[in-house]
């Protein structure tokens, strides 16, 4: 494998084939060229990367448990601070170098928009100098692929199965995004692990902040979305391009969008050839599949309202 | 006048000592009757006597997770908390003394919920007594701030993670004269803190809080059972040392009129102050009556105990706890120690007092000096003042 890319998190690691999780924690830790330390939530990464007497790190990483991630990445980066004043960080002098360590969490959605969301609230709120990145893969994958709060209207997930009178998970996501935001740190940003040069730019202004930022990645899961291995890449361009999941920044308040599609592709596009979604193209399933793209064309248009686009027609205008 | 000796609160007698220590980092989320440690504290700090970081966390989940992130990176860490907040932080302590984390909580020990009570009993520490945590009591305000003092230092030499358990309101919120060790002796006893490995050093990486399966866990456990039994020789040094400079005897547990006593009570924290009272009025009548006052609870020292005992007619094991549908904690400690005298598990009663601050007066601990002399001994538990 790519010597570069495997400088932080090595290969043989046990993700499954076609998961993209580690594409998008060696991008993150690429970009990052001073001292780092990872924090990691219980989940997929954690259990694939950390089976003992092996370790997929090469850089000091700690995984405490689920929702503290954000908690225990507060209490390294405290401890950096007050060692660093005393010129107690080992490995350096004390004037040492001008580097500065990054501290960077990687969770998932059911440990960053549910269990995690007081731990995260508590240390965004505090200010603590970190980056985290939620990899989203709208599920608890580990665990088996039951609802999350990040899970999609109409999912087939474990604790949400269709049925003759059920369509399957029936809440629309949560949206994170604002949650965090209204911490008001000063950058935040959506990302999709099939646009790597956008996550690596996201990244690098992510880390140029004083103070908290926070990444959320979509991370398609072959898995438990079901689709075959060698297509996260395709189920994430498929993501993007019917606006499912729009590409954007929230940077000291102000919304930037990335991606700005001209002609959007139907969100049928996205959900066939997902083993989460089939049930949906059943016939009697339609109103679903057309809720759905309702719900999408209503969330893009008020972001596209957010980032100042006049003449939409979301319900923020009114 | 000794300079050194001053009227404390036990929350603010610990607060003196954390300042002597001087920890690096103080993740803490506010419960009463914890509150009058980090108040003192926090004014240490506010006039800049320490160089500590506290963190005002969002919980005492938070609280300890984030002692656990400290602890890792190198950083001499120690929280306090009490009750629901101990409860809380459950989950989390397992984590830190599975990984060898030597972090010192300060607990201000109180009731659990439901139904809600602020007062004292020891239901939150004992909940946490299989937690991996040694826990170390104290009878009163000196005792609360020496123990912090030596738990400091034995956290860190047995890299394990230390509780320091006072009564809540009883010791924390009461005035008592201390007698404080001058700075430099203190800081000359718990030294530099220096950590085996730390999250910081990015020349030599680890990976802390891996997932160790059925081929590695098991070995983990019986290494870590290890460490916490091997704590207690430490703590024995530790406690002959301070004993030497601070003049005040500290070990396993305090042997009061206990050589030829014939009736014993055995007792964990404050209500020891009032049993001894009471064992000096009825020895005064003459009774051969004694009490033995357990400082170190886990690692429980049960040969130890055993020698102490052995002898002793009638003993009384008192808890301020209970473990429901069973007998309650400390009774089965005595019990599973007196195993090595032969015939004891019979002359040992369980008595239950003061849960949820229910006060003991010394009429209570007599008439139970007066059962075991009628050698009123019985497998059932006896429940103090409960109506
Ligand atoms: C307190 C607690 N509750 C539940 C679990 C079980 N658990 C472990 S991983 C996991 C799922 C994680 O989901 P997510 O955060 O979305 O990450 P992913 O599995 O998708 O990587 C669950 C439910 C746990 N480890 N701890």
């Amino acid at each position: 494998m790519n010597k570069e890319l495997t400088k932080k998190l090595s290969s043989g690691h046990s993700t499954c084939a076609g998961c993209g999780i580690p594409a998008i924690v060696r991008t993150v830790l690429d970009e990052i060229k001073d001292p780092v330390v990872v924090a990691n939530a219980t989940g997929c990464l954690e259990v694939t990367s950390t089976l003992y007497p092996y370790s997929a790190w090469k850089v000091p990483y700690i995984h405490n448990a689920f929702e503290n991630a954000a908690a225990t990445i507060s209490g390294v980066e405290t401890a950096y601070r007050v060692l660093r004043k005393k010129g107690k960080i080992p490995g350096q002098a004390r004037d040492g170098s001008t580097k500065r360590t990054k501290f960077v969490v990687f969770g998932g959605d059911g440990g960053t928009y549910d269990i995690g969301l007081q731990s995260l609230s508590g240390a965004l709120e505090r200010g603590h100098n970190f980056l985290y990145v939620c990899y989203d893969n709208q599920g608890y994958m580990n665990t088996g692929g039951q609802r999350s709060s990040a899970s999609p209207y109409g999912a087939n997930t474990q604790t949400t199965p269709p049925s003759k009178i059920d369509i399957g998970n029936e809440i629309f996501c949560k949206d994170i995004m604002k949650i965090v935001s209204a911490h008001g740190i000063k950058y935040l940003a959506q990302a999709n692990v099939a646009y790597l040069e956008d996550l690596r730019r996201k990244v690098k202004k992510a880390l140029a902040v004083k103070g908290p930022s926070f990444l959320l990645v979509l991370q398609p899961c072959t898995n438990e979305w079901k689709f075959p291995s060698s297509q996260y890449v395709y189920y994430g361009k498929m993501a993007m391009e019917t606006n499912f999941w729009p590409l954007y920044e929230i940077e000291d308040g102000k919304y930037i969008l990335n991606n700005e599609i001209k002609e959007r592709k139907p969100i049928e596009d996205f959900l066939k050839g997902q083993g989460r979604f089939k049930h949906l193209f059943a016939p009697k399933n339609k109103k679903t599949i057309e809720r759905i793209q309702m719900m999408v064309d209503k969330k893009y248009g008020e972001l596209k309202c957010l980032t100042g686009n006049k003449g939409c027609q979301c319900d923020l205008e009114k | 006048m000794d300079k050194n000796k001053l009227a404390l609160t036990g929350g603010a007698a610990m607060a003196e000592a954390l300042r002597q220590i001087n920890p690096d980092v103080f993740p803490v989320y506010p419960i009463t009757p914890q509150t009058p440690i980090v108040a003192a504290f926090a004014q240490h700090q506010a006039d800049g006597k320490v160089d500590t970081e506290i963190i005002t966390v969002e919980s005492e989940h938070s609280a300890i997770s984030a002692s656990v992130g400290s602890q890792a990176a190198g950083a001499r860490t120690v929280s306090a908390t009490s009750s629901q907040g101990l409860a809380l932080m459950n989950e989390i302590l397992y984590i830190a003394s599975g990984m060898r984390l030597p972090i010192m909580m300060l607990v201000s020990a109180r009731a659990l919920s439901a139904p809600l009570n602020i007062h004292c009993d020891h239901s939150d520490v004992m909940g946490a007594r299989d937690t991996g945590w040694i826990q170390i009591f104290s009878e009163n305000v000196q005792e609360a701030y020496d123990n912090t003092i030596i738990g400091m230092k034995l956290a860190e030499e047995s890299q394990l993670p230390v509780m320091v358990i006072m009564d809540g309101f009883i010791t924390s919120h009461s005035v008592e004269n201390a007698t404080l060790l001058p700075d430099e002796v203190v800081k000359n006893f718990v030294g530099e803190f220096v950590p085996d490995s730390s999250l910081l050093n990015s020349k030599d990486p680890k990976t802390f809080g891996t997932l160790a399966l059925s081929e590695n866990y098991f070995k983990f456990k019986i290494e870590q059972n290890s460490a916490i039994n091997l704590s207690a020789e430490k703590y024995a040094k530790l406690a002959e040392n301070f004993s030497e400079i601070s003049g005040r005897k500290k070990g396993y547990f305090e042997e009061y009129e206990l050589a030829n006593a014939e009736s014993a009570i055995v007792v964990l924290g404050s209500t020891a102050g009032t049993i001894k009272e009471t064992v000096d009025k009825l020895r005064h009548q003459g009774k051969n009556v004694g009490l033995l006052k357990i400082n170190f609870f886990r690692p429980f020292p049960h040969k130890e105990v055993a020698k102490a005992l052995d002898g002793i007619k009638n003993i009384a094991v008192f808890d301020r706890a209970m473990s429901f549908g069973t007998y309650p904690p400390l009774y089965t400690e005595i019990i599973n120690s007196l195993k090595r005298v032969t015939g004891y598990e019979l002359r040992v009663t369980s008595y239950v007092y003061g849960l949820g601050g229910k006060n003991i007066f010394q009429k209570d601990i007599e008439k139970v000096f007066n059962d075991l002399e009628k050698d009123y001994i019985s497998q059932e538990i006896k429940y103090i003042n409960h109506e």
